[in-house]
């Protein structure tokens, strides 16, 4: 059970530069899943804290003890890696058992301590096989009931679920939170799967390009994304974004094709200013033409079974809106779209801020 | 298994032909005639011969200096494998974990391997020559204690050592791939559950070679009974009293210096048949058993 502090962390590969001044704070017991694209520097992020790359810069610190020169070994992380690296040549119950094995644990304990791990993963009619003869799933189970033996004081978890099939997956993401709850340690989830991240995290970190977008709640983290790249990011479908400029009187949004978008007062945003609206299509509806806060065209929709995802365009923007009614229209059909002031979201066109949510960008800065 | 099936062409022919020709003449031909000559006296200037069925090989396999050549053949296979492997696996396994220079000796290691036999013989006869080489200070300190010539154990020393170092290249390539294919994550794993870098040595590294540690085995144990000759000639000559007198050359010796065609024939059909069975062991076990998936 540990808090672990990431403070100032950069690291570099000789000239290149992966992240730089990297903050974070995760609290003890908690769940906390960094999300972000491949590349992102997530899982180096990680590979950080586990000690497998070395800091260029700053400090990491887990239970208040700065581990920077600590060999992975020393630092009490257990990791779950993508490929699970297994050991091939060990059986199941070796492979559970090595850790104790190498601290020098007695047999009798030690094979006490495998059935034990090995029956709470349900593993425990496979603890005389091979790596090779185990399924994805059971493969997965091995990996995970190899970090759970060594009751570790942090839990890494590098993409470990993005090699199983999409029903296999749900289902281990299940059993991963089933376990954190039961033993709460603290654990750090790598995914660049936004279901994985959204439906794990007590809290989300969501990296771009080797900095931190944003840090909080799943539910904080949608509604009220702080800057363009997360309300891109995360939601599915994507959220739409509509760009405009600021009217003169600074409460509405002019469109390229003349529709202006009322904005909700209380924020700042000059007269002549570029923006972005985002409007996230699950939050949006339809009606006759003429109604609605914006006027658009009907191209065609895609049946999800319990909704519809109608697809749309201002201009030539796209806009995608989910609907549980299922409605008849024709191509090139005009529509109006409806949508609560609440819903409505502006960003800075240059910065790509938040300007309806300041607080979100102060949270930021407040976790730094 | 995939098969391919071709049809006949005559350019396929033509490309194949110099390689058929070259195996024909110099494999096919003369293990055919040995395999002749073994069963018949040979006149050692030729002119007409007998049929003796297995009296050749009876009279070799009745010859103590034969079991002596078949001995020393045994020890030196064994000797220069081991030597060449336990080499090959620590100057591998010191280039995998990359430790300072290992990009110079990573190219300089495989240099040896492409010296031949007799290159290599002459070389270490400059080594171990007791009147000149670097040896020889061993006989400034004890005169007369090193000497080649002298005492058998030093021949067999000798070509063990320059056998082994002819060797070493080889098994290095093979054991540096097999080290550099077990995934940075393996070892990433066994950091993290607490294992140090000797530990993970002992029990990640060296299991997950044991295929390749097998295929070396064969391969060398194989490549010291017919890629002797060379070293054999031109560092010890056979001697001292045979001490060195490997089955390969005393094939050539009781053949060509001899004039025993016939026993060096019925000696090279053994040999011949030794080989086989080491490779076929290869092909039927190794390959077969020793692997993780």
């Amino acid at each position: 059970m540990a808090e672990i502090s990431i403070r100032n962390v950069a690291k570099t590969y000789g000239k290149t530069k992966i992240m730089d001044g990297i903050n974070l704070e995760i609290r003890n017991g908690e769940f906390v899943v960094i999300l972000g694209p491949s590349g992102c520097g997530k899982s180096t992020l990680l590979r950080l804290i586990a000690g497998l790359e070395e800091i260029t810069g700053g400090e990491i610190a887990i239970a208040g003890e700065v581990v920077n020169q600590l060999e992975p070994r020393e630092r009490g992380c257990a990791m779950v890696f993508q490929n699970y690296a297994l050991y091939p040549h060990m059986t199941v119950a070796e492979n559970i058992g090595y850790a104790l094995k190498v601290a020098g644990v007695p047999k009798a304990e030690r094979l006490a301590r495998v059935a034990a791990t090995a029956k709470s993963v349900g593993l425990a009619d496979f603890l005389d096989r091979k790596p090779g003869q185990l399924s994805g799933g059971q493969r997965q189970r091995v990996a995970m009931a190899r970090a759970i033996i060594r009751e570790p004081k942090v839990f890494l978890f590098d993409e470990p679920l993005s090699n199983l099939d999409a029903k296999l997956r749900v289902q281990m993401r299940h059993e991963i939170r089933r376990i954190h709850n039961q033993i709460k340690a603290t654990s750090v989830f790598v995914t660049h799967d936004q279901h994985e991240g959204m439906t794990l995290a007590d809290r989300l970190v969501i990296m771009n390009k080797g900095t931190i977008e944003q840090i909080g709640t799943p539910e904080e983290i949608y509604e009220h994304p702080a800057t363009l790249y997360v309300a891109g990011f995360v939601g599915s479908p994507a959220m739409n974004i509509l760009p405009g400029t600021v009217a003169g009187d600074g409460r509405s949004v002019l469109m390229a094709d003349g529709q202006a978008v009322a904005i909700p007062a209380g924020f700042k945003a000059e007269a002549g200013q570029l923006v972005q609206i985002g409007l996230r299509p699950e939050r949006l509806t339809l009606m006759p033409a003429g109604q609605g806060g914006l006027q658009a065209t009907f191209l065609f929709f895609e049946e999800l079974g319990s909704a519809r995802v109608y697809h749309l365009q201002i201009e030539d923007i796209p806009m995608c809106v989910v609907l549980d009614e299922k409605l008849t229209l024709i191509e090139g059909q005009r529509m109006g779209i409806g949508f609560a002031q609440t819903a409505l979201h502006v960003f800075d066109g240059a910065s790509g801020r938040s300007l309806t949510r300041p607080s979100a960008a102060r949270k930021v800065e407040e976790m730094a | 298994m995939r098969r391919a099936y071709f049809k006949f062409s005559w350019i396929a022919a033509a490309l194949l032909a110099p390689q058929l020709l070259i195996i024909f003449v110099f494999f096919y031909w003369p293990s055919a005639q040995a395999l002749y000559w073994a069963f018949t006296l040979e006149q050692p200037w030729g002119g007409g011969n007998t049929w003796v069925g297995f009296d050749n090989f009876r009279k070799v396999l009745s010859d103590p200096y034969y079991w002596g050549s078949v001995r020393v053949s045994v020890i030196y296979a064994l000797a220069t494998t081991v030597l060449a492997m336990t080499m090959a696996l620590t100057l591998a396994i010191f280039v995998d974990r990359q430790l300072a220079g290992y990009k110079a000796y990573r190219v300089a290691i495989i240099w040896p391997y492409a010296v031949a036999a007799p290159a290599v013989g002459l070389a270490f006869q400059f080594v171990f020559n007791p009147g000149a080489g670097i040896f020889s200070y061993i006989n400034t300190i004890a005169p007369g204690w090193w000497d080649l010539s002298k005492y058998p154990w030093q021949a067999v020393t000798a070509i063990v050592v320059a056998g082994a170092w002819k060797q070493v290249a080889y098994s290095f390539v093979f054991f540096l791939a097999a080290l550099q294919s077990i995934p940075r994550s393996l070892t990433e794993a066994a950091a993290m559950d607490g294992a140090r870098p000797l530990r993970r040595m002992i029990d990640l590294q060296l299991p997950l070679l044991t295929p390749t540690f097998f295929f070396l085995l064969v391969i060398n144990i194989t490549d010291s009974f017919t890629d002797s000759f060379g070293i054999v000639d031109t560092l010890t000559g056979g001697g001292p009293f045979r001490a060195t007198d490997l089955m390969v050359y005393k094939i050539y010796t009781d053949g060509f210096r001899g004039f025993d065609y016939s026993g060096a024939a019925a000696q090279s059909i053994i040999l011949m048949l030794l080989v086989m069975a080491l490779t076929f062991v290869q092909f039927r076990y190794v390959e077969r058993r020793v692997h993780y998936t």
